[in-house]
C-alpha cells in the first residue's frame, strides 16, 4: 500500500529525463567550453556555470512559452535551460554572425528577446529591475505569464534588489526572484558581505513569500518552482526562492579558486547536481548504464555540432557593422 | 486650428493621446497618480485609465528606471516620470549600462522604447541638487535619444513621437517652461526628431539655443533688432539625433553662430556643436563661435547667484555683438 502511493507520487521519467539532459547539457557546454577558451578560440569573460546545474534545470522546467528570465553574468547555464539552440550559443561566445547577438554581445550579454529571455548581464544586480520590469509589462498587457530573474548571492547587497522585489510585491506581479546563493562574489566569502547568510529572509522582510531549497537537487527546485509559477499564474505573486550552491572552481575561466576550502568544495562536490539527476534517473525510472550513456552522447555531440557549425560560420563585415553606427 | 495652452497642459494631452491609441503606453512616477504629479502633467490620468496604467511608486529611482526598462525590452511603452534630472542619477546604470546598449548587445534584436521624463534647470532657488542641466551626460551616451522642448507645441509634439518609436529617450523638460503658453495645432501633432525649429529668422548671425534658454535668446534677439541686429535663432529640439543640415544652412547664410546653453560651460553640448560648425563650415565662418553657458559650478541657492551661473539675456545680447564686429578673417589678416 505505502509503497504504491509512494510510486504514485514518484516523479515521471519524462521529467526526470528532461531534467538530467538539461543538467548534463549546461555540464558539457561549459567544461567543453573552457577547453576552446583555453585554445584561444573565446575571449574575454567567461563564467562558467559549473556546480550550479540544479537550479536553471530546476527552475526553467516549471516555465513554459511565454515566460520571461532575466540572467546574470554566468548565464551559460539559464540560457541552456530556457531551450536556447547551442549552436547559436556556441556561435556567439566564438564572436560568429550566427550567434544568438551576431557577436555583438557575448557570454556576457547573451539574449533571445524574442523566445522572452532578456539576456546575461554584465553588471551585477541589474537582472533584478528588468525582470521586475519584463513582469510589469506582462501585466499590463494582461496575460498570464511569469518572469524569472536569476540573481546572485552577491546582487543581493545591491540596492535595486530591495528597491524591485519591493516594486514587484506592492504591484503583485507575476515574479520569482531566484536568488543563487554560491557563497562568493569572486572571492569575497558570503559571510564577509552580510550578517544573516540566509538570503531568503530579505523576502520576508517585505512581505514576500519566500523559500530556501537546496540549489544541486534539480527536483527539488522544480517542484517548489513549479509551485511558485502556480501561485503567480493565480496572481499570488511575487515569490523568493533562495538556493545554496557552491562553484565547482573559481569565479571565471581564469581564476584558479584557491581561496575555496578543499574540504568545502569537496562536500559540495559529494553533493553535485548532475550527478543526482543521473541518479534519479538510474535509481527511480531504472535506466541502465548504456541508456544514460546513449544520452550523454547524443549531448555530447550536439555540442560538437554546434562548435562546427561556429567554425564554419562567418563574422560580421564592417559594412554591416556600418549600418549599426548609422542607426546609433 | 490652433489653442493657447500651456507647456504642462501640451504635455498631459501627448500623454493622454498616446495612451489612448495604444493600450501598452503606461506611466509610473512619484506621486504622479492621484496627486496628478509635482508638475500636473498627470492630472486626471488616473481616472481615466485607472491604477494599472497610471503608479504611484516608492522613491526608488534606480528601481524603477530599471523597472521601465525592463518593461520596454519586454514590449510595452513606460514613461517614468522622475522629479528632478538630479535623481535621474539614482538610475544612472539602467539608463547607460541596460537602455543604451540593449539594441547593440542583442546584436540588433533587442529594442527598448522607454521614456524617461523629467525636468531640469535653474528655477527659483531650489539649490543645487534640483537645479541641474545635465543633457550632456545623456548626450555623450551612443544610444540615448535627448529631447529638450522650449515650446508647448514642441513638447506635445515630440512626446508623441517619442511614445511611438523604439529607442531609449531622455525627455528632458524645464521647470520654468511648465507655465508658459504656446500655440498648439488641433489634431495630430507628431515631431519626428532630429528635425530642429526656426524660432526667429534672420540674417546676420546664427543663435542655437534649446529648452529654456530658447525665451531668453528670442528676448536677446528682439534687443538686438532694436540695434539694427537680424539674428536667426535655431532651436535643435532634439540634441539627438542632431539636425546639424538647419545649423549648417543657417552658418552658410549668416556666418556667425553663437550657441547658448544653460548647462555649465565644461564638456557640454554646445562645446560640441561648435565643434562641428568649426570641421564642417570653417570656411563660411567670419567670427570665432561664441559659446554662452552656465559657469562651471553648483547651482547657489542665493538667487543673485544663481542668475549669475547661467546665461542672461544681457550675456547673449554682448556675445552676438562680439561676433559681430570681429572682423573677417581676410581683414583681420591685413
Ligand atoms: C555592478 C558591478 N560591480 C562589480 C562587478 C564585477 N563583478 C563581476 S562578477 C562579481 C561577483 C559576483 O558575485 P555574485 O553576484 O554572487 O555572482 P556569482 O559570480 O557568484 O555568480 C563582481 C564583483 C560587476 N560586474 N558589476
Ligand atoms: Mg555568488
Amino acid at each position: 500500500m505505502a509503497a504504491q502511493a509512494q510510486k504514485a507520487n514518484a516523479p515521471s521519467r519524462e521529467l526526470l529525463e528532461k531534467l538530467f539532459r538539461t543538467a548534463y547539457k549546461i555540464r558539457v557546454f561549459e567544461s567543453e567550453g573552457i577547453k576552446l577558451y583555453r585554445q584561444g578560440l573565446i575571449r574575454g569573460y567567461f563564467h562558467p556555470y559549473l556546480g550550479q546545474e540544479g537550479i536553471a534545470t530546476g527552475v526553467c522546467a516549471a516555465l513554459q512559452e511565454g515566460d520571461f528570465i532575466a540572467s546574470t553574468h554566468r548565464g551559460h547555464g539559464h540560457c541552456i535551460a530556457w531551450g536556447a539552440d547551442v549552436k547559436r550559443m556556441v556561435a556567439e561566445l566564438l564572436q560568429k554572425e550566427t550567434g544568438y547577438c551576431r557577436g555583438y554581445g557575448g557570454s556576457m550579454h547573451i539574449a533571445d528577446i524574442r523566445a522572452g529571455n532578456l539576456g546575461a548581464n554584465g553588471i551585477v544586480g541589474a537582472g533584478t529591475p528588468l525582470g521586475v520590469g519584463a513582469a510589469l509589462a506582462n501585466q499590463i498587457k494582461g496575460n498570464d505569464a511569469v518572469t524569472v530573474t536569476f540573481s546572485t548571492d552577491g546582487a543581493s547587497n545591491n540596492g535595486t534588489f530591495l528597491e524591485s522585489l519591493n516594486l514587484a510585491a506592492i504591484w503583485n506581479l507575476s515574479y520569482v526572484l531566484v536568488v543563487e546563493n554560491n557563497q562568493y562574489a569572486v572571492s569575497t566569502r558570503i559571510e564577509e558581505s552580510t550578517r544573516d547568510v540566509d538570503l531568503y529572509k530579505r523576502g520576508l522582510a517585505i512581505g514576500v513569500e519566500s523559500h530556501q531549497v537546496d540549489g544541486n537537487d534539480s527536483l527539488a527546485v522544480y517542484h517548489l518552482m513549479q509551485d511558485a509559477v502556480e501561485k503567480c499564474r493565480r496572481g499570488e505573486g511575487p515569490i523568493l526562492i533562495e538556493a545554496k550552491t557552491y562553484r565547482h572552481m573559481g569565479h571565471h575561466v581564469n581564476d584558479p579558486g584557491k581561496y575555496m576550502p578543499a574540504d568545502t568544495l569537496a562536500y559540495y562536490k559529494e553533493r553535485d547536481p548532475v550527478d543526482r539527476a543521473r541518479n534519479a534517473l538510474v535509481e527511480i525510472v531504472g535506466l541502465d548504464q548504456a541508456e544514460i550513456e546513449a544520452i550523454e552522447n547524443e549531448i555530447k555531440q550536439e555540442f560538437e555540432d554546434a562548435v562546427e557549425f561556429s567554425k564554419a560560420s562567418r563574422e560580421i563585415t564592417l559594412a554591416e557593422f556600418n549600418e549599426f553606427v548609422e542607426a546609433y | 486650428m490652433a489653442r493657447e495652452i500651456m507647456y504642462r497642459d501640451a504635455l498631459r494631452e501627448a500623454i493622454d493621446e498616446e495612451m489612448e491609441r495604444d493600450s501598452t503606453v503606461f506611466i509610473i512616477g512619484e506621486g504622479i497618480a492621484e496627486r496628478g504629479g509635482s508638475y500636473k502633467v498627470t492630472e486626471g490620468l488616473l481616472s481615466k485609465y485607472g491604477p494599472k496604467r497610471v503608479r504611484d511608486t516608492p522613491i526608488a529611482e534606480a528601481g524603477m528606471i530599471g523597472v521601465g526598462v525592463g518593461a520596454a525590452i519586454a514590449g510595452a511603452r513606460p514613461i517614468v516620470e522622475i522629479l528632478y534630472i538630479d535623481f535621474a542619477m539614482l538610475g544612472m546604470d539602467m539608463i547607460v549600462n541596460q537602455a543604451a546598449k540593449f539594441r547593440l548587445m542583442t546584436g540588433g534584436d533587442g529594442r527598448v522604447p522607454f521614456v524617461m521624463r523629467t525636468q531640469g534647470g535653474t528655477g527659483g532657488g531650489v539649490a543645487a541638487q534640483h537645479s541641474q542641466s545635465l543633457e550632456a551626460l545623456f548626450y555623450h551616451i551612443p544610444g540615448l535619444k535627448v529631447v529638450m522642448p522650449s515650446t508647448p507645441a514642441d513638447a506635445k509634439g515630440l512626446l508623441k513621437y517619442a511614445l511611438r518609436q523604439s529607442d531609449p529617450v531622455m525627455f528632458l523638460e524645464h521647470k520654468h517652461l511648465y507655465m508658459t503658453k504656446g500655440l498648439v495645432p488641433d489634431g495630430e501633432h507628431v515631431i519626428e526628431f532630429g528635425k530642429g525649429d526656426i524660432k526667429r529668422p534672420g540674417k546676420d548671425v546664427t543663435l542655437i539655443a534649446w529648452s529654456n534658454m530658447i525665451p531668453r535668446t528670442l528676448e536677446a534677439a528682439e534687443k538686438l533688432a532694436a540695434e539694427g541686429i537680424d539674428a536667426e535663432v535655431i532651436d535643435p529640439r532634439t540634441l539627438v539625433p542632431l539636425d546639424k543640415d538647419m545649423i549648417l544652412g543657417s552658418v552658410a547664410k549668416t556666418n556667425r553662430a553663437v550657441i547658448v546653453q544653460e548647462a555649465v560651460r565644461r564638456g557640454g553640448v554646445a562645446s560640441d556643436i561648435a565643434s562641428i560648425i568649426q570641421e564642417e563650415a570653417f570656411y563660411q565662418l567670419d567670427a570665432p563661435i561664441e559659446i554662452v553657458a552656465g559657469l562651471n559650478i553648483p547651482i547657489p541657492f542665493n538667487l543673485e547667484l544663481e542668475k549669475a551661473s547661467v546665461p542672461q539675456v544681457d550675456d547673449i545680447v554682448l556675445a552676438v555683438r562680439r561676433t559681430l564686429h570681429s572682423k573677417p578673417l581676410a581683414q583681420a589678416a591685413e
